[in-house]
């Protein structure tokens, strides 16, 4: 595409095509399906009171709007521009998952569904959809690769205290791509009477604009708060992506105002210079997976290959296809962080501010630390903190060497 | 005439048979298939993400992906059955992204090239057609739609738009290889289909034994088996090719003797 679009927030066009992602690629018996939520999800947002009850769980339930913070210490460590941050990791349940699982609970609630399925990685996005579904009283079934269920045993441990069940996936290479295998499994056998709750800005159309949508809260308010703090837009804006959609949600409400730089931050494992990453971006080229045309993590046939990173959200093998269409725009700037660098930011962010991050913002944080310091210091860095690191304390220690 | 439309003009219902490339000796065991008395070859492509299959054809991908199948390894199996059986219709049927890999006019003309038929393509729907249907028609390959149980009334219509060769008539909403749908719905939805179309209606999805195969001919102007196949290829390996033919052999006589 050589023509600029007179808005970046206008996308995607009425068949879910972002450019030339995104999309429907699901079987015919989900079709009729992804049609209805769709009709459902225009009929909601043209409705005041779906709104209302989304506004009114955010602010008395989920804690919003989270803080924008202004971290004086890790910008004077850094030496350059001020690092700003946006708080989704004081959200219920530590992370902004919550934002897009009441969003789509409300919607199911709406349509009478009565059965809730979710798939996880890390198990962040299996927690916030269970906690919504005890909220709500439904029943929640969590699919999750074994090997992840291995990895992530307090947040199995979660799921099930808030009364979810967890099905362990051991199809494939039993991680989060074969648990959303398996969730797409469950819903095709059993359309009548589920939602699937998809955990970010990806599958098929509408979830990646419905998910993004749900999730722009976090920007619309960064936008707001930054004005009403130091009256201008910051220059740069930085967010870790898996899937993509806590980047998304700081990023759209400021797609529009041209002087905001944008930097996502893939994972880079252990370098992209080999296939133990999970950059789909910068390491993968475009195909079809899950419902959408997007960039893959694939080889030269086709087959979809196993990511890695540190970071259990960050191994997926692709990315929301409307982060695809603003890589091939332009409009915003990728970079890919590796393991020992996330981990390094980690504890920068720890020392600094007394916040521990999750190893997913861990990822921004270093790509953070790298900029400001080529940025003067009356510019703004804006990060979305989008979670907290409880749940990773076990795996840095191990990769720091501390029994614990 | 194509050789897909030979296969549904025969003077009875035809059998389809599925198996998935590069699982076992295909070779052999398509052979088997064609003794048994198959009358079309669905041919499986190897994925390593099958969402709308059970676990005995995600097996069968993983097992034939194991032993290092390529692409290229399928359409070499395609090419060497179109030699050995000039008459006998063959379909690939898989997932999208494996066919657009290398582009969708690069898929249709290596398909082409290897006398394929038909292709099944799990995951492009009707909406997303433009993705591998007009290389496909371009080439004279017959782009095969599902329809489904939630394929209602008014969708239909966009579902038959642009299809050919046959409608796979997908008998339950679930995976494959799972439960088997009840008789009268089947009846019903292949004489809703029948209104729409001219199109031959082939019925899938659950289907394992010659009694429900038989049952659901006396309807339908063709039966696909595949999970059930692909468990004995997984089941007896070298000795697959035996067990396949005396199954597809008791598919066949149920199947053509229906009506």
């Amino acid at each position: 595409m050589n023509t600029q679009p007179n808005s970046f927030k206008n996308q995607p066009d009425d068949r879910g095509h972002f450019g030339e992602f995104g999309g429907r690629y699901v079987a015919e018996t989900l079709m009729p399906l992804i049609l209805d939520l769709e009709r459902e999800y225009r009929a909601a947002q043209a409705d005041p009171e779906f709104a209302r009850e989304f506004d009114d769980l955010l602010e008395h339930y989920v804690g919003r709007p989270s803080p924008l913070y202004h971290a004086e210490r890790l910008t004077e460590a850094l030496g350059g521009a001020q690092v700003w941050f946006k708080r989704d990791e004081l959200n219920h349940t530590g992370a902004h998952k919550i934002n897009n699982c009441i969003g789509q609970i409300l919607l199911a609630i709406r349509m009478g569904k009565t059965r809730i399925i979710a798939e996880t990685g890390a198990g962040q996005h299996g927690v916030a959809t269970a906690t919504v579904c005890a909220r709500f009283g439904l029943p929640c079934v969590i699919y999750m690769g074994a090997e992840d269920v291995k990895r992530q045993s307090p947040n199995v441990f979660r799921m099930k205290l808030l009364g979810a069940e967890v099905i362990p996936v051991t199809s494939g290479g039993a991680t989060l791509k074969d648990a959303m295998n398996e969730g797409l499994r469950d819903w095709v056998a059993n359309v009548h009477d589920t939602f699937y709750i998809i955990g970010t800005a990806a599958g098929p159309h509408p979830y990646p604009e419905m998910v993004r949508n749900f999730q722009s809260v976090i920007g619309t308010e960064a936008r707001a708060q930054m004005l009403d703090r130091v009256g201008r837009l910051p220059d740069l804006l930085v967010a870790c992506i898996g899937g993509g959609s806590n980047a998304l949600g700081l990023f759209h409400p400021f797609l529009d105002d041209p002087d905001v730089k944008m930097l996502g931050v893939e994972a880079a494992g252990h370098g992209l210079d080999g296939d133990e990453h999970a950059a789909s971006l910068l390491g993968g080229s475009p195909g079809v997976l899950h419902g959408n045309k997007t960039y893959l993590l694939q080889d030269e046939d086709g087959q979809i290959t196993e990511g890695h990173s540190i970071s259990a959200g960050l191994d997926y093998p692709g990315i929301g296809p409307e982060h695809a269409w603003l890589k091939e725009s332009g409009r915003v700037e990728y970079t890919a962080v590796t393991d020992k660098e996330a981990l390094d930011g980690f504890q920068l962010l720890c020392r600094t501010e007394g916040i521990i991050p999750a190893l997913e913002p861990s990822h921004a944080i270093a790509a953070v630390a790298d900029r400001a310091k080529e940025m003067s210091e009356d510019q703004i860095i804006l990060m979305n903190l989008c979670g907290r690191g409880d749940k990773d304390i076990f795996t840095v220690a191990e990769k720091l060497g501390v029994e614990m | 005439m194509t050789l897909l439309t030979n296969a549904f003009s025969k003077p009875h219902p035809a059998l389809v048979c599925f198996i998935t490339a590069g699982d076992g000796d295909t070779a052999a065991n398509l052979d088997a298939l064609v003794a048994g008395g198959a009358d079309v070859i669905e041919l499986g492509m190897p994925f390593t993400d099958p969402m709308a299959d059970g676990p005995a054809i995600q097996s069968a991908n993983l097992r034939s992906l194991g032993a290092g199948t390529t692409t290229a390894d399928v359409l070499q199996i395609a090419y060497e059955f179109r030699e050995r059986h000039p008459d006998v219709p063959l379909v690939l049927m898989g997932y999208a992204n494996p066919m657009v890999r290398r582009g969708p006019e690069w898929f249709a003309n290596s398909a082409k090239g290897a006398g394929v038929d038909g292709v099944i393509c799990v995951d492009i729907p009707p909406e997303e057609d433009e993705a591998l249907g007009p290389a496909l028609r371009e080439q004279g390959i017959a782009p095969i739609r599902l329809a489904t149980p939630t394929t209602d009334a008014a969708r239909l219509p966009s579902v038959l738009q642009g299809s050919q060769g046959f409608v796979y008539y997908v008998s339950v909403a679930g995976i494959t290889g799972k439960q088997q749908a009840a008789q009268d719905s089947i009846e019903q939805a292949v004489a809703a289909l029948k209104a729409q179309t001219d199109l031959p209606i082939a019925v899938g999805f659950g289907v394992r034994t010659p009694e429900q195969a038989g049952a659901i001919a006396k309807v339908a102007d063709g039966v696909v088996v595949g999970s059930a196949l692909v468990e004995i290829v997984g089941e007896y390996g070298a000795e697959a090719p035996a067990k396949l033919q005396e199954l597809t052999s008791a598919l066949a006589e149920a199947v053509h003797t229906a009506r």
